[in-house]
């Protein structure tokens, strides 16, 4: 037989420990405890001291709920150790089949993303009880969720456990690196991307950071406070106002005949004429539209209002001038 | 792979694989181990290390029981730990963050198996699940693309094919097509289809809410035999070594393209300029992107579209 590593060693010690406090009605001591386990008995009084407050500290880690209590048949008041079975365990909640088919999409989803190891162990928690799934039931769907950003592990620890971190950030306007110091608040996916809102404590206010924009690691800063989630706090309302400009009034365009499908799907009226339509677009933000009109070229024509009008002919002479006499 | 699990990797696996032996008892070794995602030796010395465990005293009656025999597993005498730990942190805010972005891209009329599951799950994990909320994925409520992906779950359930009238951001038109569909995923946020379009002969990905109009057909919609799924990324897209090679001088305010797309290459020049190289296979694309950017973006080579971008320049400003 293949000796034991000292791994599967320590894997028997902490299940011989779980089995031990689940099985006590009573608080054990540290003293009952080592005699109780057996992989605990060889070890000098100094190495079993160390090697359970370890224990102890691996299995919280876990989630196992092990309580302190004090012995209540102790003339002193020693402490002792046990697990209470209604807090270990799953609760007996029944998931139907057609219950278990989704949280299967949802734990699948993970698949090629950072939970991809914790997701796939709470499928196979809740399915111990050995109810089945009716994956007939979401049948071709395929939900997947991506974290390719590589600081997404250190952000949502962070953002988890409620820490200050610290990491250099690349600004979108200009590539500008700057160091930031944030208290994360949430940590958001926003058409594909990763976004920590937070509070920069530099700055003094709230912010956005897209993950794809750290640059280098983010660590947890060495000077905490504690801090709290403003309770009305909505990501994605802060998100989207980051992105946001000003809506300007009704715009008044010209489009060449079957060009412009995604500007028509937007207009509010559209009068078809034989060479050019025209259209009318209410409540667009002129820096959202203006690209948009831009990338049909000659086959859009904006007359009005000025603003538009002038800011999409400052950006045609832009193109030109650029391309003038640039070839090599 | 030479990564090693931790004693408490194996603990947490082992608190697992006990209750699901014990209600499925006389279960296949290789289906064990497909579901653990482990080797068929592992779940074995998995076996091998729970028999010499058992509750305090370990006289042979405390041990639990544990037997292979013929590929098919026992496990008996294990009832401290005959039920599941509870979920932990990760392990509740991976299935709920999860579910809740289905919830959200899902027509509230057919999300009731959702809303159920989110339910239990939430009243399971108690106090782990909270923090949940603080990791979300945000969907743009598109109620036209709810819609579709329910015609084409019951499209996919019948085997039918599908009509679609298709705007393709990328060229900017409509089109119709015939559509065979073999699955819907959502990536990043929006949901695609992916079968064998009849137009292009050939698999394809369609943006459901770019999709405008969606009929489910009478016809048999079976995709062809040698219609295969491909892996897709975070990016959707992805450029091939076929395509042109173009360069192009983007301004530091346009340095978001090389975040948005996949790019040959970034050299980056004086005062936050960067030197781009992009493969493209439709330079009409490429066309209106640089139009898009106003004069952000110089195109280096190829100089026929240099010279193609000026002389639409110059016709617009001629006629506005």
């Amino acid at each position: 037989m293949v000796r034991p590593s000292p791994a599967a060693v320590k894997t028997e010690r902490l299940l011989n420990l779980v089995i031990c406090l689940l099985y006590t009605r009573r608080p054990l001591s540290k003293a009952r405890i080592r005699k109780l386990v057996p992989q605990y008995q060889d070890s000098s009084p100094d190495a079993f001291d160390r090697m359970f407050e370890r224990d102890k500290d691996e299995l919280r880690e876990l989630g196992i709920p092990l309580r302190t209590e004090a012995i209540v048949e102790s003339f002193e008041d020693d402490l002792g150790y046990r697990i209470d079975e209604r807090e270990y365990r799953l609760p007996d909640v029944a998931f139907s089949a057609d219950e278990l088919a989704v949280i299967g999409l949802a734990s699948r989803a993970w698949s090629q993303a950072s939970l991809a190891g914790p997701a796939a162990q709470a499928l196979r928690k809740l399915q111990a009880s050995g109810l089945e799934r009716d994956d007939a039931s979401v049948l071709g769907l395929e939900p997947l969720l991506h974290t390719a950003e590589p600081q997404f592990e250190a952000v949502r620890k962070a953002v988890v456990q409620q820490y200050a971190i610290s990491f250099s950030y690349r600004s979108g306007r200009d590539r500008a690196l700057s160091d930031r110091k944030v208290e994360p608040w949430a940590l958001t996916n926003w058409h594909g991307r990763w976004y920590l809102t937070g509070f920069d404590q530099d700055r003094q206010a709230a912010r956005v950071f897209r993950l794809d924009r750290f640059s280098g690691k983010a660590s947890k800063l060495r000077k905490q406070q504690t801090y709290h989630v403003p309770a009305e706090h909505d990501p994605r309302a802060m998100i989207t106002a980051s992105q946001s400009g000003t809506a300007t009034s009704a715009i008044q365009l010209r489009l060449r005949s079957g060009k412009g499908a995604s500007l028509r799907k937007q207009a509010a009226r559209i009068t078809t004429g034989e060479v050019w339509d025209e259209l009318t677009v209410e409540g667009a933000r002129l820096d959202r539209i203006v690209p948009d009109i831009l990338s049909l070229g000659p086959d859009a024509i904006v007359t009005a209002p000025e603003e538009a009008r002038v800011a999409v002919r400052a950006a045609i002479q832009r193109i030109l001038s650029t391309h003038q006499g640039s070839e090599a | 792979m030479t990564t090693f699990e931790s004693a408490t990797e194996r603990l947490d696996r082992l608190l697992t694989l006990v209750p699901w032996l014990m209600t499925n008892q006389g279960i296949d070794l290789a289906q064990v181990a497909a579901s653990f995602d482990v080797s068929q030796e592992q779940i074995v010395d998995d076996l091998q290390l729970l028999f010499v465990c058992g509750t305090p005293g370990h006289m042979p009656d405390d041990l639990i029981e544990a037997s292979w025999e013929g590929g098919k597993l026992y496990v008996g005498n294990a009832e401290t730990i005959a039920t599941p730990l509870r979920l932990g942190r990760d392990e509740a805010l991976a299935l709920i963050v999860a579910l809740r972005a289905l919830a959200a891209s899902t027509d509230p009329a057919n999300r009731d198996a959702i809303d159920r599951a989110l339910m239990k799950l939430e009243q399971a994990s108690g106090e782990s699940g909270s923090v949940a909320n603080r990791v979300s994925f945000a969907v743009e409520d598109d109620q036209n693309a709810a819609h579709h992906l329910e015609r084409l779950r019951s499209a996919l359930s019948d085997h039918r094919r599908v009509s679609i009238t298709y705007l393709a951001a990328s060229r900017d038109e409509s089109t119709d097509r015939d559509v065979d569909p073999m699955r819907v995923v959502q990536v990043g946020g929006y949901w695609y289809l992916e079968g064998w379009c009849h137009r292009a002969d050939d698999v394809r990905l369609f943006r459901l809410d770019r999709i405008e109009a969606l009929k489910v057909l009478e016809q048999d919609g079976t995709p062809p035999e040698h219609a295969t799924s491909r892996p897709i990324g975070p990016g959707v897209f992805r450029p091939s070594e076929q395509d042109e090679l173009v360069l192009l001088v983007l301004e530091p305010s346009a340095a978001w393209v090389v975040e948005q797309f996949p790019v040959e290459s970034v050299v980056e020049l004086a005062d936050g300029y960067l030197e781009v190289g992009i493969r493209v296979a439709d330079p009409q694309w490429l066309t209106r992107l640089i139009w898009r950017l106003g004069g952000q973006a110089r195109v280096i080579s190829p100089a026929s579209l240099v010279e193609s971008i000026r002389h639409a320049a110059q016709k617009a400003l001629a006629m506005g």
